[in-house]
């Protein structure tokens, strides 16, 4: 049953960041808690599971010309050297300061997506 | 230079929270003029990279979980394929509020948890 739900958020996961651009991991992260994981084991997991889909996502993508490769690179090259100090801070912060930092993280979301849906409406 | 910038903020907050770091990339490019489809496309490739060197980093910890990473990886892998083609024929207006109004009940859960 546990494993049913997982693979259903998997999807769903997919769905939102092909239509939102935003990463599987805003929804990957609170899966895998749900499913029993610590905070630290999540976000690692996270970014293994983050990797078939912007693979997939990048595919797609390139097909219709939209990927800029040597802006991707930087940008990518860049994130991956900061990436090393996000990790060595999260593994130095308890799981319960993580967990409501990240639920900060998804309420300054959820505004932005109702703010942006509010305006097109306009 | 201002790509740089963006890339540091972006893998800093993404190994932080274990996020792609999309939703750093993608409102600056915007911001600096990019259109949405090649910020959004441009954003996946970059963050492959930044999700390469996050997962080696959290693997020196331990704590990367490779079966659990497949059980919610591979399916959505499969479902951002189609959801493209579904973004152009939905009202994405109604689905963006149920979206948005659902992560804010996942961020109740997690601060009472």
């Amino acid at each position: 049953m546990t494993y049913a739900l997982a693979i259903a958020l998997g999807l769903v996961a997919g769905v939102l960041a092909g239509m939102f651009g935003i990463g599987g991991g805003l929804l990957f992260v609170p899966t895998l808690i749900a499913l029993g994981l610590g905070h630290h084991e999540a976000l690692g997991t996270s970014l293994l599971a983050i990797i078939p889909t912007v693979l997939v996502g990048t595919w797609r993508q390139a097909r219709y010309g939209n990927v800029r490769w040597h802006a991707a690179a930087v940008l990518g090259i860049a994130a991956a050297a900061a990436a090393q100090g996000g990790v060595a801070l999260a593994v130095s912060l308890p799981d319960a300061t993580l967990r409501r930092l990240f639920a900060g993280l998804l309420v300054l979301v959820a505004a932005q997506i109702a703010w942006r849906a509010r305006q097109r409406e306009s | 230079m201002r790509l740089v910038l963006i890339g540091l903020v972006a893998g800093f907050f993404s190994a932080l929270f274990g996020v792609g770091g999309g939703i750093v990339i993608v409102p600056l490019l915007l911001f600096c003029g990019w259109d949405s489809r090649a910020a959004t496309a441009t954003s996946l490739a970059a963050i492959g990279i930044t999700a390469v060197s996050g997962v080696i980093a959290y693997a020196i910890h331990g704590d990367v979980n490779v079966g659990y990473a497949a059980l919610v990886g591979l399916p959505a892998a499969v479902s951002v394929a189609g959801a493209t083609a579904l973004q152009q024929r939905l009202q994405t207006r109604t689905i963006e509020l149920c979206f948005a109004a659902f992560i804010l009940a996942v961020a109740v859960w997690l601060f009472v948890k």
